[in-house]
C-alpha cells in the first residue's frame, strides 16, 4: 500500500511538478507530485478538478426529463446514464416489470455502448502506449502512430466502434444522446430490417472481438514483467452481479469482495446501496472518496470497472468470453487477473460479451414487439444501477407529489475508482520517478496507469496526440526551475 | 379570373382576395414568409414581429399589413433576413432554452425557424432568467423558461375556450407570462387537457405531464418536413377570403 504518498509531512519544503491538464479526463483532471531535494517522491495526488453539477441542474425539472437531460454528462457513455436515470425512474412511475421489448431493446443498446466505448479505449486511447511503449517517441504514440503502423488494427477498432455506435443509433434514436429509453420502458422498437441490417455484420464483429482479446493477451504476454507490476496494488472489489452470479452489466444485486478474496456482501439490493457504500470529502480534489462502510473511509476504498467484473463474477453467460476468461484467470498462475494493466484484457474479454449478446439478442422477435412501456403504482424515490464500461453506475432520485425532482444523486464509475487511480499513480511514481529526472516518457507513466481505468470523459484529442501538456517544476517559492511542455502536434 | 387582385412579393404576382393578409395570401400562394405568433386560426397580432417585410419603402409585419393591388412587398432581402435572425436570436438569449432536454424538440416553431434562418447561435450574452416552473397542476406543466410572449395560449383561453387562464403582465423587458389566479398557480385555474390554449403553445411552455419523449428522435413535426414546408401545408390554397376566426364568430 502506498497511502504514506497521499500526504507528505512538510509540503512547504517540496518541489510541486503538476501534471496539467490530464490527458483523457477531457482536461479536467491534473496530477500533482511534491519532490524532495533528491527528486525523491514524497506525495502524489490525482485531482479531478471538474465541476459538473447535474445533481443540481435537475432539481426542479420534470423527471421525465431526467434520462434526456443527465446523459449530456458524458460523450462517450451517455447511454449508461440514459439507462442509469431510466432505470431509477421506472421505480418511480411503478414499472417494477418492464415488458420483454423495453427490456431487451435496453440491454441491445447497453451492449452496443459497451462494444463501441471499450473499442474506443482500446484502440484509440490505450493501443498507441500499449503498441509503441509507455515512454516511445511521442510524435507517433497516438491513433495516426497507429493507424500508420499497424492499419488493420486502427481499422478494426474504428469499425467496432461503429458497429456499436449504430446499435445504439437504432436503439437511442441517435448515435449520441438519443432519446430511447424513458421512465417505464422505451419509445421504439426494432423492425425486422433493422435487425437483419445489424445481424448481417454482427458475425465478423463477433470474430474482431476474438481477435482483440488475443491481441491483449499478446501484449501482455510479450510484456510479462512490466505488465504485471505496474501500478500493481491490492484492492477490495466491487459490482453488480445477477441472482444466479454470473456476469450482468445491465440489472443484478451489488456483490463485494475484500483484497483478500472474502465476501463482504453478496447480492445486496441496489436500492439500500447507502447501507454498504459511503462517501468521503477530502479537501484537495472535488470528487468524493466512496468506500465500503463495513471497513471504514481509510481501508474501505474500492476498485470498480472490467477487471473487477471479470474477476469476480462466477461466468459469464456467453460463451466465447466465458472461455477466453478462464484463460484469463489461469494465466501465469492468476497474476494477470490482479494486475492493473490486466484491466485491458479484461475489458477486450468484456467487450467480446457485449458482442455475444448482441447476436443473442438480434435473433430474439421480443426485440420487434408493440408494447413498449408499463406503469404501475406511482413512488417517491427510484435507484438505478448499472454496471457502466467503466464500472458501477449509480442514479438516486427523489420526486415529489407535482413530478418535480427535488433531490439527486448520482456516484459514477470514475469516482468509485478515485482513490485506486490514487493508488495506482503512487504505485507508478514510487517506482518509476522516485529520485530521477522527469521526461514526458516517465510523466507518460503516470498517464499509462490512469489510462488502464479508462476514466469517463476521456479525452479525444489526446487519442490523436494534440492534448496540449504543460510540465513546471517549481521550487518552494513557486519559482519555474523546469519546464516540459508538449504542442498541439504531440512534439516536445 | 382576370379580375383577380394582385400584388407583388419580391417581383412575382401574389393573388389575394378582399380581407386578406399578406402573410394569408402569400402563404396560400405558396410563398413562405417567416413568423412565429402567426397563426391561421386567430387573429392578427404583430408581436413577434419575425414576418416584418418591407412594403412599398415601408417596414410592416406581412400577418397585420392588409393586401392591397399593386403592393410591392419585399421579404426574401439580405436586409430582412438578417433582422429576422437577429430576432430569433434575441429569443433565444433572453429564455431559457435547451433543446437537448427539451420534449418539445423536434415540435418547437422557435427552434424549427433558428434551423430555417441558420440561427448557429444566440449571438447575444444569454440573459439566464430565473423562472420557476409551474407543477401545480397534476396534469399540466408550465415551464416559464421557454415562454416567447406570442400570446397564442392568452388568445386561445379566452377567444376559444371562454376561460382566459393566461394572460401577460410586466411592462418592456419586465413582461411574462402569467395566470389568471389569485394563487397564480394553474392547479387554482379552470384549465382542462382538452383546452384549445394547450394545443397553440408554439414552444415547450404548456405540456402535458408525464409524457416525455414518447415520440422518438427522428419521428417528430419538423424533423420530417422543415417548418417552411408545414407552414404552407397547413395554408389554405387559393385566394379564398379568410374564414370568420372563432372570436369573431362568437362576438367577443
Amino acid at each position: 500500500m502506498s497511502a504514506d504518498l497521499e500526504t507528505a509531512d512538510h509540503p512547504e519544503r517540496l518541489r510541486r511538478v503538476a501534471i496539467e491538464p490530464l490527458s483523457r479526463v477531457e482536461g479536467h483532471g491534473k496530477v500533482t507530485l511534491l519532490l524532495d531535494e533528491d527528486d525523491r517522491v514524497r506525495q502524489a495526488r490525482l485531482h479531478i478538478v471538474e465541476f459538473r453539477g447535474f445533481e443540481k441542474f435537475v432539481q426542479g425539472r420534470p423527471y421525465w426529463e431526467v434520462p434526456v437531460m443527465v446523459q449530456r454528462l458524458c460523450g462517450i457513455c451517455p447511454v449508461s446514464h440514459h439507462l442509469a436515470a431510466s432505470k431509477a425512474l421506472d421505480q418511480v412511475v411503478g414499472a417494477d416489470r418492464l415488458t420483454p421489448t423495453a427490456d431487451k431493446a435496453r440491454r441491445l443498446m447497453h451492449y452496443g455502448q459497451i462494444l463501441q466505448s471499450h473499442a474506443l479505449h482500446f484502440f484509440h486511447l490505450a493501443a498507441p502506449d500499449l503498441l509503441f511503449g509507455f515512454d516511445s517517441e511521442p510524435a507517433r504514440r497516438n491513433i495516426v502512430g497507429v493507424a500508420a503502423e499497424h492499419p488493420d488494427v486502427a481499422r478494426r477498432g474504428v469499425l467496432l466502434r461503429r458497429f456499436g455506435q449504430e446499435v445504439i443509433r437504432l436503439t437511442a434514436g441517435k448515435r449520441v444522446h438519443g432519446t430511447g429509453s424513458v421512465p417505464g420502458g422505451v419509445n421504439r422498437s426494432l423492425t425486422r430490417e433493422e435487425r437483419d441490417a445489424l445481424l448481417a455484420d454482427i458475425y465478423p464483429v463477433v470474430a474482431w472481438c476474438l481477435e482483440a482479446v488475443e491481441l491483449a493477451r499478446r501484449l501482455f504476454e510479450q510484456n510479462l514483467e512490466l505488465y504485471n507490476e505496474f501500478g500493481r496494488f491490492r484492492t477490495h472489489a466491487l459490482c453488480l452481479i445477477r441472482a444466479d452470479g454470473a456476469l450482468d452489466l445491465y440489472h443484478g444485486g451489488l456483490r463485494a469482495r475484500t483484497l483478500d478474496g472474502a465476501t463482504l456482501f453478496d447480492h445486496a439490493d441496489t436500492n439500500r446501496y447507502w447501507d454498504h457504500i459511503y462517501e468521503e470529502v477530502k479537501p484537495w480534489s472535488y470528487m468524493k472518496f466512496p468506500f465500503l462502510r463495513a471497513l471504514g473511509p481509510e481501508a474501505g476504498w474500492y476498485r470498480v470497472g472490467p477487471l473487477t467484473r471479470v474477476t469476480q463474477c462466477d461466468f459469464i453467460p456467453t460463451p466465447l468470453a466465458e472461455r477466453a476468461r478462464q484463460a484469463f484467470l489461469a494465466f501465469d498462475a492468476g497474476r494477470a487477473a490482479g494486475a492493473t494493466l490486466g484491466t485491458h484484457w479484461a475489458r477486450m474479454i468484456e467487450m467480446l460479451h457485449a458482442a455475444e449478446a448482441i447476436k443473442d439478442l438480434l435473433h430474439d422477435d421480443d426485440l420487434s414487439g408493440a408494447e413498449l412501456t408499463v406503469a404501475g403504482e406511482r413512488r417517491s424515490r427510484g435507484v438505478g444501477v448499472l454496471e457502466a464500461p467503466r464500472g458501477t453506475l449509480i442514479h438516486h432520485y427523489r420526486v415529489d407529489e407535482d413530478d418535480m425532482v427535488v433531490r439527486a444523486n448520482l456516484i459514477v464509475s470514475t469516482t468509485h475508482n478515485n482513490q485506486a487511480m490514487n493508488e495506482a499513480i503512487r504505485a507508478v511514481a514510487r517506482k518509476y520517478l522516485d529520485g530521477r529526472k522527469l521526461t514526458e516518457g516517465l510523466l507518460n507513466h503516470i498517464e499509462v496507469a490512469i489510462r488502464a481505468f479508462d476514466p469517463c470523459l476521456s479525452c479525444a484529442t489526446h487519442a490523436v496526440g494534440k492534448m496540449p501538456l504543460a510540465v513546471e517544476l517549481l521550487d518552494a517559492e513557486g519559482e519555474r526551475i523546469d519546464a516540459l511542455a508538449r504542442d498541439g502536434r504531440g512534439a516536445c | 379570373m382576370s379580375d383577380t387582385q394582385t400584388f407583388l412579393l419580391d417581383g412575382e404576382e401574389v393573388p389575394f382576395a378582399p380581407g386578406q393578409t399578406v402573410i394569408q395570401a402569400a402563404l396560400a400562394a405558396g410563398r413562405y414568409i417567416p413568423h412565429l405568433c402567426y397563426h391561421p386560426e386567430f387573429k392578427p397580432h404583430g408581436s413577434c414581429k419575425v414576418c416584418t417585410v418591407r412594403a412599398d419603402g415601408r417596414t410592416a409585419a406581412a400577418c397585420t399589413l392588409p393586401a392591397q393591388a399593386g403592393l410591392a412587398v419585399e421579404s426574401e432581402t439580405e436586409e430582412l433576413k438578417e433582422l429576422r435572425h437577429t430576432l430569433v436570436q434575441m429569443l433565444f438569449a433572453e429564455g431559457n432554452h435547451f433543446c437537448p432536454s427539451c420534449e418539445q424538440s423536434g415540435n418547437c416553431m422557435l427552434q424549427a425557424l433558428g434551423y430555417e434562418l441558420g440561427v448557429m447561435t444566440a449571438g447575444f450574452r444569454h440573459f439566464f432568467p430565473i423562472r420557476p416552473v409551474d407543477a401545480s397542476h397534476p396534469d399540466i406543466l408550465l415551464d416559464f423558461n421557454r415562454c416567447i410572449l406570442c400570446e397564442l395560449c392568452v388568445r386561445a383561453s379566452c377567444e376559444v375556450d371562454d376561460k382566459c387562464v393566461f394572460a401577460l403582465s410586466g411592462r418592456g423587458i419586465g413582461k411574462h407570462l402569467i395566470v389568471n389566479a389569485e394563487s397564480g398557480r394553474l392547479a387554482d385555474t379552470e384549465v382542462a387537457l382538452s383546452d384549445k390554449s394547450l394545443q397553440v403553445c408554439p414552444v415547450g411552455v404548456i405540456l402535458r405531464k408525464r409524457v416525455g419523449f414518447a415520440v422518438p428522435i427522428g419521428q417528430r413535426k419538423y424533423d420530417l418536413r422543415p417548418i417552411r414546408a408545414t407552414a404552407l401545408e397547413s395554408a389554405p390554397r387559393g385566394p379564398q377570403a379568410p374564414g370568420p376566426c372563432p372570436s369573431c364568430e362568437e362576438g367577443s
